[in-house]
């Protein structure tokens, strides 16, 4: 964490989509609650082959510590040899752990409600190592890496979470009846991982399970922690369960660094530009970043001020059935957070 | 236009839960077929209603159930047939045998939105010999 003079510099990088639209939207909430962050932009273009726009975001992370991001597009039409941007992030700077913290929210219609999930998800290996190979013509090879030392990583996390939080269960989420030995490790390392919690109940299930509880029962979950792609996939029926895309941030944490984002990733290319997109996720990570920078009372007066008018006031954006625009309800937010008398900048 | 067209498995899964009509019929790998089809077994009801069937080649192929053996109500009268007769019923559509598919799941479909004879897990207390003489009678009717 960098900070100087009493003020933090956080990397924001942009993105695709929606990312550069909502992102301003964080930086003028910010500015107008003079909160002491300074954001060093660095962009990265998708449409490149070469890897420098992703090595100087990775730099520019190295140094100030912490990091926003939009979503960065991956392209399908470039070779295969290009990594994803985001997954390239993540892996060089081994945000190990991808956090992911569900609520049901009492301003959303939905069909489930009292659902709070926290997903952690081992964000750098697993089906997402990258590693493809064609030996013969028309047969391709994936490779699914476990291993015992990234696997013991992120149940530690995830039990040690639990235990922060006081959370009572820990469920891990796997397909180790068909992976015996990949899957196999990691239940096994949290298995291992959960002896030294004795305080806190683990249990496991079946991935294809788990998505049907999730859509039956959501509410029997409380921790839950699994490798990366099952990881992706319970996001995502998660954040679908409380209200969409639009409104769960997500948080990338490695032992030095940590990345927040919106929880699904989603570059919102088809409502980019048109003041519809829902700015909630977004800027709910951005408090998420706060409190990681100990910011804690900027980071409860701006998420107060979002939840309140999600909640009370109700201005919703159309992804969650409501009329509002993107500006209003930024508006709204800054209207909520001057009324609570804390110093603001002009409006 | 849709705000949020999934365009890959992860947002599918999402897609599913907010909105599942916007999906028709779905072509995928083995493993993401493992979790949308539980995934969606949850959508409509569980695995107790949920017919499913394996198509090898030359028409080979093989219908059933995909719930679990229930030990515990083995032999008892009282488990739920649905999904396995769904799962002939698509077995007599791959044979050809339409009408005789057709009517067996009109009967099925009347019997469970009657509610009057459910089995425990769909929320009555009848018997799976009640559940099914009712069906049969409804196809009776319907010749």
């Amino acid at each position: 964490i960098v900070v100087y003079g009493g003020r933090h510099t956080v990397t924001l990088i942009p993105g695709d989509g929606i990312g550069p639209e909502l992102l301003n939207h964080v930086r003028e909430v910010f500015r107008f609650s003079c909160v002491p962050v300074d954001f060093e932009v660095v962009h990265v273009n998708s449409a490149l082959e070469t890897d420098d726009d992703m090595n100087n975001a990775i730099t520019a992370i190295r140094r100030n510590g912490v990091a926003l991001k939009g979503n960065i597009e991956t392209k399908h039409t470039l070779p295969a040899s290009v990594k994803s941007r985001n997954n390239v992030l993540r892996t060089s700077l081994d945000l190990y752990a991808n956090v992911m913290h569900c609520q049901s929210l009492p301003g959303v219609q939905t069909r489930h409600k009292n659902i709070d999930i926290m997903i952690i998800r081992e964000n750098t290996e697993g089906e997402y190592s990258s590693l493809e190979h064609e030996s013969v013509s028309g047969v391709v090879e994936s490779l699914k890496i476990i291993t015992r030392n990234n696997s013991l990583r992120i149940a530690e996390y995830a039990f040690q979470l639990a235990r922060d939080k006081g959370r009572r269960r820990v469920t891990a989420v796997h397909k180790a009846n068909i992976m015996k030995l990949g899957d196999g490790l990691f239940l096994q390392c949290c298995k291992e991982v959960a002896s030294g919690y004795p305080d806190i109940t683990f249990d496991s299930m079946i991935v294809d399970n788990t998505t049907m509880q999730l859509v039956s029962k959501p509410q029997q979950f409380d921790v839950m922690v699994m490798p990366n792609l099952y990881g992706n996939v319970v996001s995502n029926v998660c954040a679908g369960l409380v209200g969409g895309p639009g409104l769960v941030p997500g948080a990338n944490y490695g032992r030095d660094y940590a990345v927040f984002e919106t929880a699904t990733r989603n570059t919102g290319k088809s409502i980019a530009g048109r003041n519809i997109a829902n700015p909630t996720a977004l800027l709910l990570a951005s408090c998420m970043m706060l409190d990681h920078l100990e910011l804690n009372d900027h980071a409860t007066s701006i998420r107060n001020a979002v939840l309140t008018t999600m909640n009370e006031t109700r201005l919703h954006t159309a992804d969650i059935g409501g009329q509002g625009t993107t500006l209003e309800v930024v508006q709204s937010i800054m209207r909520i957070i001057q009324s609570k008398g804390q110093l603001t900048s002009e409006f | 236009e849709s705000l949020s067209t999934p365009s890959n498995t992860p947002e599918t899964t999402r897609g599913m839960v907010q909105d599942p009509t916007q999906f028709d019929v779905l072509v995928m790998p083995n493993l993401y077929g493992d979790i949308l089809s539980d995934l969606c077994a949850g959508l409509i009801g569980g695995l107790g209603v949920t017919p499913s069937g394996n198509i090898g080649a030359n028409g080979v192929a093989i219908f059933e159930s995909v719930h679990g053996t229930a030990p515990d109500i083995a032999g008892l009268d009282l488990a739920n047939p649905t999904a396995l007769l769904l799962s002939g019923v698509m077995m007599l559509r791959h044979m050809g045998l339409h009408d005789h598919a057709h009517k067996i799941q009109k009967a099925c479909f009347d019997t469970i939105r009657e509610k009057k004879v459910l089995t425990k897990d769909l929320g009555g207390n009848s018997k799976c010999s009640e559940f099914t003489a009712d069906i049969c009678r409804r196809v009776q009717d319907l010749d």
